[in-house]
């Protein structure tokens, strides 16, 4: 497939703005048990608005993608059988409880929303955060199957594709939230520091797993099954006509083999054992930049990741497109 | 149920691409128009187009053999293109099966193309929504033509009368004892897409003939002639007068 550049920036832009809030939530759940040190309100403020403008952009961004981004309202209509439509859906309502909840922050609500006798500070931004929660992994779950459901793109036919972009983007936000940590609220830093490196290798793992399962597919389609012709070699001659057309722009990736290997060793390399390491670093006493840098690495990393995620899928269609003559 | 569907018979298809420039010019100008083309006369043409003919070679040579293979949407009886579409502009007609875009809902996203594994849903890029074959819907009931032409553009503009139009779920009709008697087969039956368009098969015409049947080894006049018989290979009387 051709990577689109504007799938590549939202996916990767709303996985880190979910993860970003995910991890938000996680500390204050944490907090509210007692478990860790109640961070300041800046922290969950400023978390949030970097959350936003993190799922902002990624919705900007799926604008670009569109022939009629002006009629994208419509594409709420389908969520009975489209995930795409599904994830039109949960997106803005996701934006819409991250806001309410860096509102609910700011404002420093305190509602006893669940009766005077409940010890747990924060009801109020507990539950939003709660419903924000369950938004954020439905929001992965509905991007990720976006791509797993096509079932004749094999490469992405698979549970791995959803695991992997449900870890990546909150391997990415909890890296994103060390940063911020760092800035904000110091004491929370080795948490969310140790959590990221976690996530982060556990998105290697995941991912490295769905190389190599990719590696050993075995397409489905041939040519003889194509055009219908049993025989051992059939070649085309002529796809139709000479220049390009809509199905040889967006199926072919077009890279040259060593940009295809390039990203690949790219992504491998930034988007996981680096940022760790930096990570590391940082949290044993390097300081705030590498923390800082860890997540830029990091984003700069699952850009790569992306455009391999795409490039790398074959779609059958590409075998009635192999021959200009 | 109605399935309209085109059945096409590869075994005369002689790749003349008279169906692909028929269903232009109908299409450009009628209710699927119009279908622009960037930089028709310049470095780099490129179009919309529903139809298209491809050209397949089949063995090695000596023994290689041409197949022209026109490809359009395969009106599919499952077609995984339409539940993905966000809008519900992707739609498959109940009444005759005919799979749609309604343009004025299209918001070109794409999405319908990656979950077609023929790559027959093209996008429009002057106006930025999904096009496909239609089987020329807004011909085929279109009271105002004569009845014989009330068929798809490309099925009239055929020379060879590669192209069968009709219901392939009305057993008796043309398309349906073609794909029948014919051994009318359907294209990546491997995704279960049932595609209602079917295939007819090169087929090869050859006759046996036995060496009795050349040398007329039971011809009447030679076994019954007087003896000594005249050799098998000697004229006998039917050969030579013209009764
Ligand atoms: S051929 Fe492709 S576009 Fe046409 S109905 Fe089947 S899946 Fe959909
Ligand atoms: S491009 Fe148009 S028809 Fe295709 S899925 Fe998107 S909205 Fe639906």
């Amino acid at each position: 497939m051709h990577p689109a550049f504007s799938v590549i920036f939202l996916t990767t832009l709303i996985g880190a703005g979910q993860g970003l809030f995910l991890a938000l939530y996680t500390v204050e759940l944490y907090a509210a048990l007692d478990l860790l040190p109640a961070p300041p309100q800046a922290f969950y403020t400023r978390g949030s608005l970097a959350a936003l403008a993190l799922l902002s952009l990624g919705l900007a961004a799926s604008f670009f993608h569109l022939g009629h981004p002006e009629r994208a309202w419509r594409a709420a209509a389908r969520w009975r059988t489209s995930w795409l439509s599904r994830e039109v859906i949960v997106l803005p309502a996701l934006m819409a409880t991250v806001a309410a909840y860096g509102l609910a922050h700011l404002l420093g609500l305190d509602w006893r929303l669940f009766g005077e006798a409940l010890p747990l500070p924060g009801h109020v931004t507990l539950l939003v955060g709660g419903i924000g929660t369950a938004l954020a992994f439905a929001l992965y779950l509905c991007t990720g199957m976006i791509y797993a459901c096509i079932r004749f793109l094999q490469e992405w036919h698979t549970p791995l594709t959803v695991i992997n972009y449900t870890l990546l983007g909150v391997a990415s936000g909890f890296t994103a939230a060390t940063g911020l940590a760092a800035l904000a609220s110091p004491p929370h830093t080795a948490f969310l520091g140790r959590w990221a490196i976690i996530l982060t290798l556990l998105g290697m793992a995941t991912r490295v797993a769905a190389l190599v399962r990719n590696a050993r597919l075995k397409p489905k389609s041939t040519l003889q099954t194509a055009i219908g012709v049993r025989h051992s070699r059939i070649v085309q001659r002529s796809q139709g006509f000479m220049c390009g057309s809509f199905n040889t722009r967006e199926f072919f990736h077009g890279a040259s083999p060593a940009v295809y290997e390039g990203m690949r060793w790219a992504f491998l390399v930034l988007a996981f054992p680096l940022p760790a390491l930096l990570l590391a670093v940082g949290l044993e006493g390097g300081g705030a930049v590498p923390l800082v840098a860890a997540f830029g690495v990091q984003y700069l990393g699952l850009l790569a990741e992306r455009w391999f995620f795409f490039a790398q899928a074959n779609h059958p269609q590409n075998l009635y497109y192999q021959t200009v003559g | 149920m109605t399935q309209l569907a085109l059945v096409i018979d590869l075994n005369v298809c002689v790749g003349c691409h008279a169906c692909v420039t028929s269903c232009k010019e109908w299409n450009t100008s009628g209710w699927a128009g119009p279908m622009a083309d960037q930089n028709p006369y310049e470095r780099d043409p490129t179009g919309t187009f529903f139809n298209r003919v491809q050209t397949f070679e089949v063995g090695a040579f000596p023994f290689t053999e041409t197949v022209h293979f026109p490809k359009s949407c395969l009106h599919c009886e499952e077609p995984p293109c339409v539940p993905v579409c966000p809008t519900g502009a992707s739609y498959k007609r109940a009444e005759d099966g005919i799979v749609l875009v309604d343009y004025d809902k299209c918001i070109g996203c794409k999405y319908c193309s990656w979950a077609c594994p023929y790559g027959v849903r093209e996008l429009d890029e002057h106006q930025k929504v999904m096009k496909k074959c239609t089987l020329c819907v807004d011909r085929i009931y279109d009271e105002s033509l004569p009845e014989a032409e009330r068929k798809p553009a490309c099925v009239l503009a055929c020379p060879t009368n590669a192209r069968l139009f009709g219901d392939v779920h009305d057993p008796e009709s043309e398309v349906s004892v073609a794909i029948r008697e014919r051994g009318g087969y359907a294209l990546m039956p491997e995704w279960g897409t049932k595609p209602a368009n079917h295939y007819l098969p090169r087929r090869k015409t050859r006759i046996e003939v036995t060496e009795e049947e050349l040398v007329r080894a039971d011809n009447p006049l030679k076994k019954e002639r007087k003896l000594p018989r005249p050799a098998f290979d000697e004229p006998s009387l039917d050969d030579v007068t013209s009764w």
